[in-house]
């Protein structure tokens, strides 16, 4: 599996680290709400298919990334910086809630 | 008398072995059940097993997707222990050993069990002291459990270089002997036999398409075959977990999908006869009765739902393998595969009623599947048959994330890639 990264071009697996699920939406740290640290934590959607998630570029420039891949055929999809497109979809979801 | 037997093998060759029947039937769905099992693999066959054996239940489906042992069971590396630190685990896989110690002659079927021992080997003198510490509480709970030297290892398993290349020298080990491997093919065979003489429906080529609900309830499932009802639905689909638990509306789980890879060698003379682990990186490694040496390492470490996985893990396994053992330098690797593990957020795995009324879940076995067979099926019938768990899958509940009662082995948090 090659990820291209927009800084060093296309490197091998090898040179990353996984950071996990990126549809994961983490509560205000002032939160006190259980249910959203529960899902946050400890739940997962765990997609057949398209599946956004963080790398990090550690063997390399230590970007840290989002990629979107395929999780039947390991097809990436989509590689951009994590701060410029970290921001989960359905963080909307939750802006109005009490989380 | 036993279906095979020495006298059934005699009959049998003087009548040309006509008389032989398959060892399950292909029967057609009926339109109800009393219970249906999802997945026809070691976990599933198992609990239909022990459902019809110990509880009487015998209006059962074992519904299959694809044809029976096509998956994890016939993909792990087969090794079966029961050394772990924390109670809550230690009493369950216990209880697995002592089913498997007793399961050719239960089920009439040759699994092949062989208690050639697992050696875990220890190369600092602080992993040293967690052996012990875990030697301990496997003593404490009635397991069996040997801290060996150095010398100790290198005549129990001579090929083995304990210098390991001058870098993480062998300190020490732990053993515990009556841990060993069985024959996976043999397992799913014999729990599938023993299931469908007791009038378990085994139906193959059976995709889950839905469920079927009366409010909230769970009363049976579409397929690929039709829809079938049943009083109880249990879900017992490991990687898959996820996919089937969102049919039911069920869309997030402590649960993410990963692969796991295992090699087999080329057929050696008989080289070693226990299995031995590398602790100073993740190998495990047995030689199987062919000859064959069937190791695996860590998982790869992403999601995937794909049955193969990537080089880097490839080439760091064959680093260590050859790290432990020089003389297997030159052997040819025959075959690679991959597997889908459900690791759980804790490491441990879920044996529960629910997380909906008339459904049951079986999940989270990370990989450590295959030794917890028959104590997965065995507590899994109890779990459906009582509706409530058994004291040995008590702590295996789906809600114990939400209230804080993990059960987290390798204290390594939410972290499923860790486990």
């Amino acid at each position: 599996m090659l990820i291209t990264c927009p800084y060093c071009g296309p490197r091998d697996l090898s040179e990353y680290t996984y950071q996990g699920d990126a549809n994961r939406v983490r509560p205000d740290p002032a939160s006190t709400d259980q249910a959203a640290w529960n899902d946050y934590v400890y739940d997962r959607i765990n997609t057949a298919g398209e599946h956004r998630e963080f790398w990090q570029h550690s063997g390399g420039c230590r970007a840290h990334l989002l990629v979107t891949r395929n999780t039947l055929t390991h097809a990436i999809s989509f590689v951009g910086f994590a701060r410029e497109h970290g921001e989960p979809k359905h963080l909307e979801r939750r802006k109005g809630g009490k989380a | 008398m036993a279906e095979y037997s020495a006298f059934a093998l005699l009959r049998n060759a003087l009548h040309g072995n006509r008389e032989w029947k398959p060892a399950w039937r292909k029967p057609d769905p009926k339109p109800s059940y009393d219970v249906i099992i999802i997945g026809g693999g070691g976990h599933g066959l198992s609990t239909a097993y022990y459902l019809a054996k110990e509880h009487g239940i015998t209006n059962v489906a074992v519904l299959e997707r694809g044809w029976l042992g096509q998956g994890n069971i016939g993909r792990n590396t087969t090794m079966i222990r029961s050394n772990y630190l924390l109670p809550e685990n230690s009493h369950f896989y216990e209880h697995s050993v002592k089913l498997w110690e007793n399961l050719s002659h239960d089920l009439n079927y040759n699994v092949m069990f062989s208690q050639r021992g697992v050696l875990n080997l220890a190369h600092t003198p602080a992993q040293l002291d967690d052996f012990a510490r875990r030697g301990n509480s496997m003593r404490h709970c009635g397991i069996d459990a040997e801290l060996m030297t150095p010398d100790e290892i290198k005549r129990f398993i001579p090929a083995l270089d304990i210098s390991v290349g001058g870098r993480f020298p062998v300190v020490g080990g732990l053993i515990q002997k009556r841990a060993g491997t069985a024959r996976h093919d043999a397992v799913a065979w014999g729990f599938a036999r023993g299931a469908d003489r007791r009038g378990v429906d085994i139906i193959e080529n059976c995709e889950v398409t839905g469920f079927l609900r009366d409010g909230d309830r769970i009363v049976g499932v579409t397929t690929t075959r039709g829809e079938i009802r049943a009083k109880k639905t249990a879900v017992a689909v490991a990687g898959n977990t996820g996919a089937v638990m969102k049919l039911a509306g069920i869309d997030r789980l402590p649960i993410e999908t990963h692969v796991l890879q295992a090699f087999v060698s080329e057929g050696l003379k008989p080289f070693m006869d226990s299995v031995v682990t590398f602790g100073a990186g993740h190998l495990y490694v047995t030689q199987s009765d062919k000859g064959g040496m069937v190791f695996g390492g860590d998982i790869d470490g992403y999601n995937t739902y794909a049955q193969r996985g990537n080089l880097p893990i490839v080439e760091e396994v064959m680093a260590e393998m050859v790290a432990l053992f020089p003389g297997l330098s030159r052997v040819r690797l025959l075959r690679s595969w991959g597997g889908l593990m459900d690791m759980s957020m804790d490491g441990t795995p879920i044996i529960t009623t629910g997380p909906l009324p008339g459904m049951y879940l079986n999940c989270g076995w990370c990989y450590g599947g295959f030794k917890a067979t028959p104590a997965s099926g065995w507590c899994f019938a109890y779990t459906i048959a009582q509706d409530r768990p058994h004291k040995f899958n008590a702590a295996m509940t789906l809600d114990r994330f939400k209230r804080g009662f993990i059960v987290d082995e390798k204290g390594q948090g939410a972290t499923p890639r860790l486990h």
